[in-house]
C-alpha cells in the first residue's frame, strides 16, 4: 500500500446466513482509496454499499479476503482495536442521522471528543468549530427533536468531522432531506474535503449525491461493475 | 470516569423515566426500612413487655413446676429457702404461688389458674395492689385481664363461686370478687388466670411459706445460686417460646422484604431491558462513534447503579422525616389485635438501626447493580451493523 493509499480492499467477501443458506452480500471487491478522495459506492439497494462501508468502517468484518484501512487489517483488529480506530480516525455520517436524543446539539458534536479525552477547553473550540463549518451555532442549545431535517443532518455531519478525521464514511446521507438542503450538506462536505484533506466515501444511489462525486465506484451484486474517475 | 459522566448525563438528561424508576427504587427501600423497622420494634417492645409484666430478669422455678401441665401445679410449691426468702425482703425478689381451680361464671364451670402474688411487689409491673384495697372481707379479691374478662363474662365487681383442692387434697370453695379488669397486651399474664393475694392462696391452700415461682427484679447484678428444689430460669429459657414465636414471624419479614425487594428489581430490570430495546440505534451509534462493548455495557449497568444511588438518596430525603415521626409517634394498631396469642402493644414503635439502613442500602444496591447488568450484558452479543439498523441481533 503506498502513502497515499488510506483504504485498499483485497478480494473482500461477505456472506449472510439466513437460516441454512448463505447470500454473499460482496463477491470479491478489490479497490483502494487514496487520501482526500471525494468518492461513492454508487448501486441500487442490494448491490453491497453499505455492507463494503460497513467493512471499511470496521463494523463488521469480511467472510473472506480483507480490508486495510490507514495500514490495518479490519480482520486482525480485536473489537477493542476497532473501536479505537473508529474513535481515532473514522467519522460516521448515517441516514437517519443517529442523534443521541436526549443530548443537545453541542452535547451531540462534543461527544467523540469526550471519547477522545480532550480537554474542556479544546473540546469547547473543537465543537464551536465544527458548528460554524455547518452554519448551524445558534442551535447549539437544541435539542434533535427541535430541529429539521436538514438541521439534524448538519448537526450529524459536524460530529462526524469535529474530531479531524481521516475518514468519513456517509450512508445515504441526503436519503432524507429535500433537493435544497441535500445541495447545502454536499457543498459544506465538499468544502470540508478541500479545506481539510478529509477522505470521503459515500454509500448512495442519489443522483443528486453523484453529481458531486469525483470518483464513482460502481457496485451490482455485489461487485464492482466500474470505477469512474471524474477528474 | 467518563462513563460515570456519560452514565450520569443520560440519566439526569432522561427526565421521566428516571424519575418514575427512582420513586419506584425508593419506596421499596422506605417501606423495607419500615417494616423491618416495625418488625424490629415490635420484636423488642413485647420481649421488653414480657420482661416487665412476667419474667422480671430471671424466676426460680420449684422443681415440679411446668407452666404448660396444670396438674404439676398441685405439688410444685415448696418453703422458699433462707437466701430467696433475703431477696425478697430486700424487694429484689417476688414470690408467687400457683394453683389450678375450677370457676363458675354463668353457671358453667371453667378451669383457672389461681396465681398469689403480693399485692406490694415492685417485680413485675402488675397494679396488684388494687388487691389489698378491697373492703369486703367474705370474698377473696381478683384480678383478670381483659382476655379473661371475655372469656368469662366477668366485670370488675362481679363476684364468682370458685373450687380448689388444698395440698392435702382436701377440695373447698369460696366467692372471688373480681376488683379490676386490667387491659393488659400480654396472653401470658392474662388467659385463663386470676391474681389474688399472695397470703390468701396460701391460706387457701394450707401451704404457709410455700410459692411456685420467685421472680426477681431486672439488671440484677448477683443472683443467689439455685438448688435441688428451686432452679434458676434465666430470659434464654424463659423467653424461648417467644424467641422463637419472634423467628417464625422473621419469615413473614423476609417474605416481605424479598416482595418489595422484587418489585424494586423487576421495575429496574424492565427499564434496563426496555431502554436496551428502544435504545438500540443509540448502542450502535456509540459503537460507531468509537465506544467498546464494555463500555457501553458499563454505561447501561451504570445508569442503572446512579438508580439505585439516587433511589437512596430520595428515599432518604422523604422517608427519614417519615420514618422518625412514625419511630417517635408510634403506629396505633387495630384493636383486633388484642386477639393475638403475641404480646402486640397497641400502639407499635418501629426502631430503626443504622445496620438497617446500611444493610437494606447495601442490599438494594447490589442488587440493582445485578439487575442493571444482566439486560446490559447483551449488548457483548449485539453487533454494531445490526444494533445501527435498530435490530436485536
Amino acid at each position: 500500500m503506498t502513502d497515499s493509499q488510506i483504504i485498499k480492499v483485497n478480494n473482500l467477501i461477505k456472506d449472510y446466513t439466513m437460516g441454512k443458506q448463505f447470500f454473499r452480500a460482496l463477491n470479491d471487491i478489490n479497490l483502494s482509496v487514496k487520501t482526500g478522495e471525494f468518492c461513492g459506492l454508487v448501486g441500487p439497494s442490494g448491490s453491497g454499499k453499505t455492507t463494503l462501508l460497513n467493512i471499511i468502517g470496521a463494523l463488521d468484518n469480511p467472510t473472506g479476503g480483507d480490508a486495510i484501512i490507514m495500514d490495518k487489517s479490519v480482520n486482525a483488529l480485536k473489537s477493542k482495536e476497532a473501536a479505537k480506530l473508529r474513535n481515532e480516525s473514522i467519522g460516521f455520517i448515517f441516514q437517519t442521522y443517529n442523534l443521541l436524543p436526549i443530548y443537545t446539539v453541542y452535547e451531540n458534536v462534543e461527544f467523540p471528543l469526550l471519547l477522545l479525552k480532550k480537554n474542556k477547553r479544546d473540546r469547547e473550540e473543537a465543537v464551536m468549530r465544527a458548528l460554524e463549518w455547518v452554519g448551524i451555532s445558534d442551535k447549539a442549545n437544541s435539542k434533535p427533536n427541535q430541529l429539521s431535517g436538514g438541521e439534524s443532518q448538519r448537526v450529524a455531519v459536524a460530529r462526524a468531522m469535529v474530531k479531524l478525521p481521516k475518514i468519513v464514511l456517509a450512508d445515504e446521507p441526503t436519503a432524507n432531506l429535500d433537493a435544497a438542503n441535500s445541495h447545502n450538506i454536499l457543498k459544506t462536505l465538499q468544502k470540508l474535503n478541500s479545506e481539510l484533506k478529509t477522505t470521503f466515501i459515500f454509500a448512495t444511489h442519489d443522483e443528486k449525491v453523484i453529481g458531486y462525486l469525483r470518483r464513482k465506484i460502481i457496485l451490482g451484486d455485489g461487485k464492482v461493475i466500474d470505477d469512474i474517475n471524474i477528474n | 470516569m467518563l462513563v460515570l459522566k456519560l452514565a450520569f448525563r443520560n440519566i439526569t438528561h432522561a427526565g421521566l423515566r428516571t424519575w418514575l424508576n427512582v420513586i419506584v427504587l425508593s419506596f421499596a427501600f422506605v417501606l423495607i426500612v419500615l417494616t423491618e423497622g416495625l418488625y424490629d420494634g415490635m420484636s423488642e417492645q413485647v420481649k421488653d413487655a414480657e420482661i416487665d409484666s412476667s419474667v422480671g430478669g430471671g424466676q426460680f422455678w420449684q422443681k415440679d413446676y411446668d407452666p404448660n401441665d396444670p396438674f404439676s401445679f398441685e405439688t410444685a410449691h415448696s418453703e422458699i429457702p433462707v437466701d430467696l426468702k433475703k431477696e425478697i425482703e430486700r424487694d429484689n425478689a417476688s414470690a408467687v404461688l400457683i394453683a389450678s381451680a375450677s370457676i363458675f361464671p354463668r353457671n358453667l364451670i371453667q378451669s383457672v389458674t389461681l396465681k398469689g402474688i403480693d399485692p406490694d411487689q415492685k417485680i413485675v409491673n402488675l397494679p396488684v395492689t388494687v388487691l389489698k384495697e378491697e373492703q369486703d372481707t367474705n370474698a377473696i379479691p381478683g384480678l383478670i385481664g381483659f382476655r379473661m374478662a371475655k372469656s368469662t363474662g366477668l366485670q370488675a365487681g362481679d363476684y364468682v363461686s370458685a373450687r380448689w383442692r388444698n395440698i392435702k387434697g382436701t377440695f373447698d370453695a369460696g366467692d372471688i370478687k373480681i376488683v379490676k379488669v386490667i387491659n393488659i397486651n400480654i396472653p401470658s399474664v392474662d388467659k385463663g388466670q386470676i391474681w389474688i393475694p399472695l397470703e390468701s392462696l396460701r391460706t387457701m391452700m394450707q401451704a404457709p411459706g410455700q410459692a411456685t415461682v420467685i421472680t426477681f427484679k431486672k439488671n440484677l447484678s448477683r443472683i443467689p445460686s439455685g438448688s435441688r428444689e428451686w432452679i434458676f430460669k434465666d430470659h434464654n429459657y424463659l423467653l424461648k417460646d417467644l424467641n422463637e414465636n419472634i423467628s417464625r414471624k422473621r419469615l413473614y419479614s423476609n417474605f416481605m422484604f424479598s416482595l418489595l425487594l422484587g418489585i424494586a428489581l423487576l421495575a429496574v430490570f424492565d427499564t434496563q431491558v426496555l431502554s436496551i430495546f428502544r435504545r438500540r440505534k443509540e448502542i450502535g451509534t456509540l459503537m460507531a462513534l468509537g465506544m467498546t462493548k464494555w463500555s457501553v455495557i458499563i454505561l447501561f449497568t451504570l445508569e442503572g447503579c446512579l438508580l439505585g444511588i439516587l433511589a437512596f438518596i430520595t428515599g432518604f430525603m422523604y422517608g427519614y422525616p417519615i420514618l422518625a415521626y412514625l419511630a417517635k409517634e408510634g403506629i396505633v394498631l387495630p384493636r383486633m389485635i388484642e386477639q393475638s396469642q403475641f404480646a402486640i402493644l397497641l400502639v407499635l414503635y418501629p426502631k430503626y438501626g443504622l445496620k438497617l439502613y446500611i444493610v437494606t442500602a447495601l442490599i438494594l444496591f447490589i442488587s440493582v447493580i445485578i439487575v442493571s447488568f444482566l439486560p446490559a450484558h447483551r449488548i457483548a452479543k449485539l453487533k454494531p451493523t445490526d444494533a445501527l439498523k435498530g435490530k436485536l441481533s
